[in-house]
């Protein structure tokens, strides 16, 4: 199990899913991929579908259309999985709660293990929460 | 034999949620169907529950890449309403923070577009450059993305001397990165190959599907609400349409380029010509009542607003039309095989990224869908008069319906 661990701490493969939020915190998600941020060199790679990712990166308010589908895109993970929600609209609804087709956050539709606060979060932060996953497994591994 | 082949909502082809249905004969596509409104919030809706200032924020987060040029028609269309000018200086500054705006989303755009046809360090090499309009739009604004800049009857951060001069600095360095890519885009064969005569629109179809913004002008037609219909201070700021007249994604590209390249022209002019004065005049928290519909160039086309004041605080009725929803119906114009004119398979995403689509700008609409039954509807104008006039009846309210 040592090596197995290790072996996914050192490459978490990315799934990113755009739930109907506004792109601002997707560009910054893109821009993290970039060679100014650069999150490659924490091992992570961006894929197109969800049966290869370990994480799953959301972004973007959760509306009423696409709720049923996150819940199958995230079925559809192998395990272990973790979710990692992308800006204030994710976190809690953010400038769209009250709006009649919008979910008052991620954790009311799927378990979300990391939160990256902003609107739109600057790379930085979502690098760091990239870090702070590979650091929970890390946990994980000692126990 | 056809195939169906449905993309989306979770696609690796597409960034955003939404349903493409490709009906394929062999390796052609013979026709295309939409499926829209997986980004539909109900912001239209959020707004009139609102007060005017309220909404800017809300109205910057209709879309995240030209969040300039919909809160500068938010702010436009109410100070319509007031029928106040707003100072010149201002009016500058909007046009400043517009263009770099403007920069950043073609910037964007071109790596996106080289991304899709496979040619990756093409699109590390812009999303590094791009990293230095984002620097000047924070340094100018506070926020890389989300500007936060206009309010109404003005803006919110004055440019001095030390700002302008490390925009200056900045601009020069953008003017040299998209001149090479201009050479690049020019002269390099793998990316000419995977352009050239893909995603064909003429004048004549461009016009009848009512296309905007730079896919239109990619088909030799000059449109630009820049120059038209001249907003803010852009009717003093002096620029070139560009057109040009290859009617697929290699124009597009080019377009988006020579646009980039006019941009850093329009801010050295403003940053040249600003006069100098207040920045921002107060105006009462309620316009007067009135109708008023304002007209921005964003970077994908023309963006529309419309408001209807009734003389208290809040709106009571905003209506959005954004740029992608107008490329909407072009694109599937451009994805369906017809005569000698082929669409691959392969060429989808690269196609279908040419309009420089923005979803979440577009999903204004609602369709009626009854899950249970799998029936599908939508309501004509006459239909929902009779709907609200029954609805009513039943609750013993008499209707009268204009």
């Amino acid at each position: 199990m040592g090596l197995i661990n290790w072996a996914r701490r050192q490459s978490p493969w990315l799934l990113h899913f755009n739930t109907g939020g506004c792109n601002a915190c997707d560009i910054e998600v893109v821009a993290a991929l970039t060679p100014r941020f650069d999150v490659e060199r924490f091992g992570a790679l961006l894929k197109g579908s969800p049966r290869h990712a370990d994480i799953m990166v959301v972004t973007g308010a959760i509306t009423g259309q696409v709720k049923n589908r996150l819940k199958r895109v995230y079925e559809q993970m192998p395990e272990p999985k973790f979710v990692v929600a992308v800006g204030t609209c994710c976190i809690s609804g953010g400038v769209y709660r009250g709006a009649y087709n919008v979910e008052h956050g991620l954790d009311t539709v799927i378990p979300v293990d990391a939160y990256v606060y902003g609107c739109p979060p600057k790379p930085e932060a979502i690098v760091k929460a990239i870090e702070a996953l590979q650091n929970k497994l890390k946990a994980l591994e000692a126990t | 034999m056809s195939i169906k082949i449905p993309i989306g909502p979770q696609h690796p082809a597409l960034k955003e949620p939404e349903n493409f249905t490709f009906t394929l004969d062999g390796e052609y596509v013979v026709k295309v169907e939409a499926r829209i409104g997986y980004m539909h919030k109900g912001i239209e809706k959020l707004m009139e529950s609102k007060n005017y200032i309220q909404n800017i924020p809300l109205v910057e987060r209709i879309c995240g890449i030209c969040n300039v040029a919909h809160t500068i028609c938010y702010t436009q269309n109410v100070e319509y309403l007031y029928e106040k000018p707003i100072p010149r200086r201002a009016e500058f500054i909007r046009v400043i923070i517009e263009e770099l705006n403007r920069i950043h989303s073609h910037l964007l755009w071109i790596g996106i577009a080289a991304h899709l046809v496979g040619f990756d360090s093409f699109f590390m090499y812009t999303w590094r450059d791009r990293e230095v309009v984002m620097d000047l739009v924070e340094l100018l604004t506070g926020n890389r993305v989300s500007t936060a800049l206009m309010t109404i009857g003005g803006v919110r951060r004055d440019i001095d001397d030390d700002k302008a001069y490390k925009l200056r600095k900045g601009l020069d360095i953008l003017e040299e990165r998209t001149k090479y890519y201009k050479k690049i885009a020019e002269d390099e064969k793998s990316l000419l190959v995977r352009l050239r005569d893909i995603g064909r629109l003429t004048p004549a179809e461009a016009i009848k599907h009512s296309a905007v913004g730079p896919t239109i002008r990619a088909s030799k037609i000059k449109v630009d609400v820049r120059a038209d219909d001249p907003y803010a201070a852009h009717d003093e700021v002096p620029f070139n349409v560009i057109t040009y007249d290859t009617c697929d994604v290699f124009g597009r590209l080019m377009v988006r380029i020579d646009e980039t390249l006019e941009s850093i022209n329009m801010v050295r002019y403003c940053l040249d010509h600003m006069p100098s004065g207040p920045i921002r005049i107060r105006l009462p928290n309620a316009p007067p009542p009135g109708e008023s519909v304002s007209r921005v160039e964003a970077p994908r086309g023309e963006d529309i607003h419309y408001v209807k004041s009734n003389g208290t605080d809040k709106p009571y009725r905003y209506k959005v039309r954004a740029p992608t929803l107008g490329n909407l119906s072009a694109l599937i114009e451009m994805l369906t095989s017809k005569g000698d004119y082929l669409v691959h398979v392969a060429d989808i995403p690269v196609v279908l990224g040419g309009i420089d689509p923005c979803m979440c700008c577009m999903d204004r609409s609602a369709k009626f869908i009854d899950p249970i039954k799998g029936k599908e509807w939508s309501l004509t104008w006459e239909q929902l008069k009779l709907y609200a006039k029954r609805k009513w009846e039943k609750e013993g309210i008499k209707a009268k319906c204009r």
